[in-house]
């Protein structure tokens, strides 16, 4: 290796590279560097992002072919898009040997679901939509049941689907950087017969040795961006040109103002209040979810550059413009996850 | 740019690991507002006055911020302009070792934290041990709470030379020593005006600059995660480089089998490259039908090991605790199989490091051990090569991983693969019939009860699902001992023999009950010494009087007529023990009552 490797340095030498990349190779001789030229790391050595993809794949590829049945989470957002773009370069030639599932609250985005159902088809994935129709019947929405809704048409359907099926390991798109509890959980978390987490028995988790033994009954979430952050997926985005729901990026778009929150209204559906009308303004999500209960923020970035550029900038966590998160202080993600929130 | 780094902060609860990285990310801007705002709030109803406390920035279980310490490991992502980190915040409790253990695994660096009022405490050595164990190759040592010492320069280099001493016995590829104050912030992102006599690095900017690399193997390896074969026409397998670099055409060698066979194709993603490197996740595909399945490692140069025996230094973290002999699920690599601790060397304690007898093993201690797996395995020193010397067992009633591992070397009698060889012990065998082996040696005279109580004794034993042997005095001397008579010299060799045969007996895990007079002292000292500390003397306290007047087989009378020479009590001394584990006197009481007692006795030796 060490030959190559020179080898490589005296090749770049001749080609009279700048001073800066030769001594940063010289320096680093191999050792993982930071975004660089593809060039560069074709040079036996990985950047961050490469490190990321590496060690999402990994996980990936021990569940396919330790876990009996496997499902992938696929919420439509960034983070599943990128998810669903691992999961095709893991498995290539291969489909990815699992279906992919989403949990439709009926609440969604229009755009999401036309990108969902446009996504599927381009890559020829099988997937699986679930509602909880017992919900649907009761009309059970955002406007009148409040965290009930979030309850019975997220955590509760998914639970559900996933006793439906059968699946025995899922794999979800959290990131630990996102909020404090999921800051604790370990890669591979297991939930009991009732779906429920309990942080105070997670499997201690070494190197890349994942214990993957469950019962009957019992099952594992799986988290292979776990330890990705924010810009990191942005950034990934663009070098892989995986595309992404274009409510991703400012338009012009009809919002309401509530609660220090921009709500777009996306149908019929959305109840204004009284003297409340929605206006045009150029706004962007950083997250997608129910439109009644996704707060976007007014942005000027068409761009995933000018995405990324705002993203380095932020002084706000992105689940600030998700409404559900705020009810219950601090805790209150934990307390969700305990009863089967992914 | 310098890459990323994953480092640990280990510190006791006191030590004020939360609190520094957190004022780490609070003074570098790194946490955004709304945490910031969170961070304000929960102060005001914390415990410090309004001063803001940075460690509720990291504490994020509620069962934690109850208790008020940092019960399991908490990931923080934080970028500077130089450098992209990963930091594992984890307890500091010898309870919560095994949380320890799982940060000190995923981190290239650990920053150790020293109470700069108490200097190097025992749990700073029990910190830079587990570090060790799990492979972190670099250190940096905090001294905090500087502002508590005055700043001053004598103590902290006093702590230094404390901190040099200790770290004497670790392997390491780097050690930094920087004084500094977390909750004032003193030489976290900024110099402190404090300490000006400090001309080191602050810890940020040390940490931004150093350079962390794992020790590469030369060879290509790669274990096999899995097969994938989409259609007829491909047949690929799937994996991580974990070392070297492959190319087009180069030849590999399957491992175990040993096979052979070049590559065809190297698929990155979906594109096909024609060389790829350490780190890489890649599908190659060979140039004939090999044999490869999950488990087997693809490689090239230097060959790692195969067998099925080797030597492994284990940190067990299940509450149930470890005896030789227990079956378990290993995954070593890709590869998950039955396997045996089959013996404890000894325990390592993990605040001295000192190695220590033991047979069990219990929740966060560290042990070397001997562990024989079902299958040939691929594996390799720690040292050499950590994908390959890294283990976990599972338990496999629970499921939760009970220990994790590194191979410190393959046994002799790996390599040459036979399972008959491998060394059956006393304690596999004991562990076989679930019981502890030991010898009841009755003692006393004859008449007062020893064959009586120890038959009656054995039943008992048995109904609770023991494995026993009784050797009575009489019998022994129908058969082995025929040729002995009841000299002096003949009674020694017949205990003699009886010690022997019980400790062959204990060897195949049995619990041996002997029933003998053994009148003479010496001799049951000599038995003592021939079995060791399993040895439980029983006296039967029965009096003379008793004995004579009890006379079941006529022997008191016949000797008092001089028909029986050499008679105990009455021609011939019996010496009292002086020191029995047990005494027993069996006069005006019922058998079962003396059972009782004595199956009582017993437990606490069984």
């Amino acid at each position: 290796m060490e030959r190559v490797h020179r080898r490589s340095l005296l090749f770049l030498y001749h080609l009279n590279l700048n001073l800066d990349l030769m001594n940063h190779l010289y320096n680093v001789s191999g050792y993982k560097r930071s975004m660089g030229k593809k060039e560069v790391s074709d040079l036996q050595t990985m950047n961050h992002l490469e490190e990321l993809e590496a060690e999402s794949i990994y996980i990936m590829r021990e569940v396919a072919a330790e876990c009996e049945k496997p499902v992938m989470l696929y919420s439509i957002g960034k983070d599943s898009s990128v998810m669903l773009h691992l999961a095709i370069k893991a498995f290539y030639p291969e489909k990815p040997p699992f279906p992919f599932l989403h949990v439709n609250t009926t609440w969604k985005f229009k755009e999401m679901i036309a990108f969902r159902d446009r996504r599927a088809a381009e890559l020829g994935i099988e997937m699986i939509e679930y509602i909880n129709e017992e919900g649907v019947k009761q009309n059970i929405n955002p406007f009148d049941h409040g965290s009930a809704y979030t309850d019975i048409m997220k955590t509760q359907a998914l639970k559900q689907a996933l006793t439906k099926y059968g699946f025995t390991a899922a794999f979800g798109g959290g990131r630990r950087d996102e909020e404090k509890s999921r800051a604790k959980e370990r890669i591979f978390s297991f939930r009991n017969k009732e779906h429920a987490w309990n942080p105070k028995s997670q499997r201690p988790e070494m190197w890349k040795l994942f214990n993957t033994e469950i019962y009957k009954g019992e099952s594992i979430r799986v988290f292979p961006l776990s330890n990705w952050t924010e810009k990191d997926i942005w950034q990934y985005i663009k070098q892989e040109e995986i595309p992404i729901v274009p409510l991703y990026f400012a338009a012009e778009r009809p919002v309401v103002m509530r609660d220090n929150n921009i709500i777009m209204v996306d149908d019929e559906r959305m109840r204004l209040l009284p003297g409340e009308v929605p206006v045009m303004k150029k706004v962007r999500f950083r997250t997608l979810g129910c439109y009644p209960l996704t707060g976007g923020i007014e942005s000027e970035a068409e761009t995933l550059d000018e995405i990324i550029e705002e993203t380095l900038a932020s002084v706000e966590s992105e689940r600030t413009s998700r409404v559900i998160d705020s009810d219950g202080g601090g805790a209150s993600m934990e307390k969700r996850k305990r009863e089967g929130y992914f | 740019m310098n890459g990323l780094l994953k480092f640990i902060t280990c510190g006791s609860v006191d030590d004020g690991k939360s609190t520094l990285i957190g004022h780490m990310l609070y003074d570098a801007k790194l946490i955004f507002t709304d945490q910031e705002k969170a961070l304000k709030l929960d102060s005001k109803v914390g415990s410090r006055e309004g001063k803001i406390d940075y460690s509720l920035l990291l504490d994020g279980l509620m069962a934690e911020r109850e208790q008020g310490i940092t019960i399991d490991v908490a990931y923080r992502y934080f970028t500077t302009e130089k450098r992209s980190f990963i930091v594992a915040d984890t307890p500091g409790h010898e309870e919560y070792t095994r949380n320890m253990a799982v940060g000190a695994a995923f981190a290239d660096l650990a920053v150790i934290l020293v109470d700069a009022s108490q200097g190097v405490m025992i749990q700073t050595k029990r910190h830079a041990r587990i570090c060790s164990l799990m492979g972190i190759r670099h250190f940096v040592i905090a001294v905090n709470k500087m502002d508590l010492v005055n700043y001053s320069k004598e103590r902290f280099d006093k702590i230094k030379k404390q901190i040099r001493i200790l770290l004497a016995e670790f392997e390491y590829d780097s050690v930094e020593i920087i004084p500094v104050s977390a909750t004032e912030g003193d030489n976290i992102t900024k110099p402190s005006r404090s300490m000006v006599w400090y001309k080191g690095k602050i810890l940020l900017e040390y940490l931004e600059e150093i350079k962390v690399r794992q020790k590469d193997g030369t060879g290509f390896l790669m274990p096999v995660q899995r097969v994938v074969r989409p259609n007829h026409a491909f047949r690929g397998f799937q994996g991580q480089i974990e070392s070297g670099s492959i190319a087009l055409g180069q030849e590999i060698t399957v491992l175990p089998g040993k096979e052979k066979a070049k590559i065809g194709r190297i698929l990155r993603g979906d594109q096909d490259v024609e060389k790829a490197f350490s780190g890489w996740p890649v599908t190659l595909c060979t140039d004939r039908e090999v044999d490869i399945s999950r488990g087997c490692v693809l490689c090239r140069g230097e060959l790692p090991m195969t067998g099925n025996m080797f030597e492994a230094k284990i940190l067990w973290m299940e509450d149930s605790h470890l005896v030789a002999g227990k079956n378990y699920l290993l995954k070593l690599g890709t590869k998950t199989i039955p396997a045996a601790v089959m013996a404890i060397r000894c325990r390592i304690d993990v605040n001295t490091g000192e190695e220590i007898p033991a047979d069990e093993i219990f929740k966060n201690e560290i042990a070397e051990c001997e562990i024989s797996v079902g299958d040939t395995l691929v594996f390799d020193r720690f040292d050499n090569i950590q994908v390959l010397g890294s283990l976990i067992l599972i338990d496999r009633v629970s499921h939760m991983t009970a220990a994790c591992g590194v191979v410190e070397n393959a046994l002799n009698r790996s390599g040459n693969v036979i399972y008959h060889q491998m060394e059956i012990t006393k304690e596999i065998r004991c562990q076989k019939l679930g019981q502890k082996s030991g010898v009841i040696w009755f003692t006393g005279l004859s008449g007062a009860g020893k064959s009586t109580l120890a038959n009656e004794l054995e039943k008992r034993l048995v109904a609770a699902g023991k494995h026993t042997m009784l050797l009575d005095g009489d019998n022994v001397r129908l058969g082995l001992n025929k040729n002995l008579g009841f000299k002096e010299q003949d009674r020694i060799e017949n205990i003699r023999r009886i010690s022997e045969v019980a400790k062959l007996m204990t060897e195949a895990g049995l619990i041996v009950l002997t029933a003998s007079i053994s009148p003479y002292a010496s001799d049951r000292r000599k038995a003592r010494e021939i079995i060791g500390d399993e040895f439980v003397e029983v006296y039967v306290s029965t009096s003379l009087e008793e004995c004579e007047k009890r006379d079941v087989k006529g022997l008191y009378e016949k000797a008092r007529r001089g028909e029986i020479p050499n008679f105990t009590g009455i021609t011939s001394p019996y010496e009292v023990p002086v020191k029995p584990e047990i005494v027993i006197n069996t006069e005006g009481r019922t058998l079962l009552e003396c059972v009782d007692e004595l199956y009582e006795k017993l437990l606490k030796f069984l």
